[in-house]
């Protein structure tokens, strides 16, 4: 059986700008995939390869081994995407009825708003709708279809913390059903809470592809934090160390080797207080991916 | 093994929900659909009921006359406004971006849209032609109001490739003014409101020309009027502006393909 979605030496051009500069990636039916990566890293550009919404320069792009353009495949696959609009119009009930009949085999028109949270809004019109709701209408149009792939790009965006976190346990609900779920995002911690995988992408290139846990113990597993009256740039030369951060008399730094980090330190006479060794959550991790570029 | 039953939706029920989506989208705008039903029954009452029965040739009332040049302003409004405005607002809002990731195949959209212009048509000839029985005291014979509805909806077709054009080529905002600036101009030109003969004479030397003239002239022969040239010159012209319009549609599509979507 074809992979859900695959890109296999997928280059994209815009102009001089290469967005995308040979990205291989393969998506079997039922992971949960979160695409990691600062602005402009590739991800939506991955994500609109895989869509068919733009054509690689260079490679492929397939949705169960088709081109993502064939009709067969998209009837498969729901899709949010970070910049549409939707006729304002229409009442909810209406756009997701509309959407139903784009699919062979869509579901219920009342568990589809229901999955979104909708209810209330059954017979509003789109544009009585607030951000969040607008955004919320959009996965109920996603997963309507009943599709077996969901693409959401960037679904939180805008949110605040409360209606992010709600969002995020829709997706895992429809997650459970055994679909299979491809999403971006900037909110790392959706990653961890959704995700099996995470791909990280930075500057066209996939940088990372492994789990969350994984990707936290390959790289800047812990992070050391402390207070010093006095730090000098000196005192941070050569020690085992992926990222620093320096404010006022704070120091935080991220590193595999906390021991021998702090064991140098000490060493070197820096004065410590208030010290406390975690681990790293994914934030970290992926801010010592994104800014060194030779992977560890 | 995924059991694999259908694997894709059928074509009809696409091609009702969409039309019937696209007909409201049109009829909850107060500004489109009020404006195309009610801004010709107006300007029937304005101008044409007060010399309606007026005979301006033999068995030709002015009240007939009018009633066909309104009825040709009316629908090629409908054609050009709906795509052009609605093609437009997609395009402005990103509409077209979400349904391109969907498996809604295109061409149910364009019939879609085509469908409920041409409804839309219908309907306002369905207020027009009553409103001038009664109010202009308008009477034909039976075959010939059905050829004035039959021509005036068959000859709009070009109209919707312009306004297809139109809508490609203007921004979300401008496609009103840039069709208000085309439409409007040739309407007076072709003789839609008053008589050419009133015409600044440059303008009535280009008139001939214009599509809305071929157009016009199918109307007016249709209830008795005398015409400039023979009705099979008229569609021969309007069917040349057709394809003329429809290849400029097609071009600003595929430029907009070009550009937002490889």
């Amino acid at each position: 059986m074809p992979a859900a979605a695959e890109l296999i030496e997928a280059t994209k051009k815009y102009g001089d700008t290469e967005a995308l500069k040979g990205v291989t990636l393969t998506i079997e039916l039922g992971e949960v995939v979160a695409m990691l990566g600062p602005n402009g890293a590739g991800k939506t550009t991955s994500i609109s390869l895989l869509l068919g919404l733009r054509k690689p320069t260079s490679g492929k792009a397939l949705l169960f081994g088709l081109n993502p353009d064939h009709l067969d495949a998209r009837s498969r696959v729901g899709v949010m995407l970070q910049e549409s609009g939707i006729p304002t119009v229409l009442k909810v009930s209406e756009i997701v009825d509309l959407f139903r009949s784009y699919y062979p085999k869509p579901m219920a028109r009342d568990r589809a708003i229901a999955m979104a949270g909708l209810e209330e809004k059954t017979n509003a019109q789109v544009k009585e709708l607030s951000g969040g709701q607008k955004q919320r209408l959009y996965f109920a149009l996603a997963v309507c279809g009943d599709p077996d792939v969901l693409f959401l790009d960037e679904p939180t965006v805008g949110m605040d913390v409360e209606g992010r976190r709600s969002f995020i346990e829709r997706i895992a609900e429809f997650a459970q059903l055994g679909r299979t779920v491809v999403l971006t995002t900037h909110y790392l911690e959706e990653a961890d809470q959704l995700a099996k995988r995470v791909v990280v992408i930075d500057r066209g290139l996939v940088i990372a592809d492994a789990s969350p846990q994984e990707i936290k113990s390959r790289v800047a597993g812990k992070r050391v934090r402390f207070k010093t009256s006095a730090l000098a740039d000196k005192d941070l030369e050569g020690l085992p160390i992926t990222t620093s951060t320096i404010t006022d008399h704070s120091v935080q730094l991220l590193t595999n080797q906390p021991e021998a980090v702090l064991k140098e330190l000490f060493r070197r006479g820096v004065e410590i207080s208030e010290l406390e060794v975690s681990g790293a959550d994914l934030e970290d991790a992926f801010i010592s991916l994104t800014t060194h570029t030779p992977t560890a | 093994m995924a059991v694999m039953t259908a694997r894709r939706a059928p074509l009809g029920p696409i091609l009702i929900r969409q039309t019937w989506a696209e007909f409201l989208k049109l009829w909850r705008v107060p500004a489109f659909s009020l404006t195309s039903i009610f801004l010709p029954i107006m300007f029937y009452a304005f101008i044409g009921i007060g010399s309606s029965s007026q005979v301006i040739s033999p068995h030709v009332t002015f009240g007939a006359y009018f009633l066909a040049s309104m009825a040709v302003y009316s629908v090629a409004n409908v054609m050009i406004f709906s795509f052009g405005i609605s093609v437009a607002t997609e395009r402005g809002q990103k509409m077209d971006l979400l349904m391109r990731a969907t498996p809604m195949p295109p061409v149910v959209y364009l019939l879609s849209k085509c469908i409920t212009a041409i409804f839309f048509a219908a309907i306002t000839l369905a207020v027009l032609f009553p409103f001038a029985y009664i109010a202009g005291g308008v009477r034909l014979d039976a075959s010939e109001w059905v050829t004035l509805a039959y021509r005036v909806l068959l000859g709009s077709i070009p109209f919707i490739a312009l306004g297809f054009a139109i809508g490609y080529l203007s921004g979300p905002n401008s496609a009103v003014a840039v069709i208000n600036l085309i439409y409007l101009p040739t309407a007076f030109a072709s003789g839609l409101f008053f008589p050419k003969q009133l015409l600044p004479k440059f303008i009535q030397s280009i008139a001939p020309y214009l599509p809305l003239h071929f157009y016009g002239q199918l109307g007016w022969d249709a209830i008795g009027a005398p015409t400039d040239e023979s009705v099979t010159t008229d569609w021969l012209y309007l069917v040349g502006y057709g394809v003329a319009f429809f290849l400029i549609a097609l071009w600003a599509y595929r430029r907009e393909e070009g550009r937002k979507f490889t």
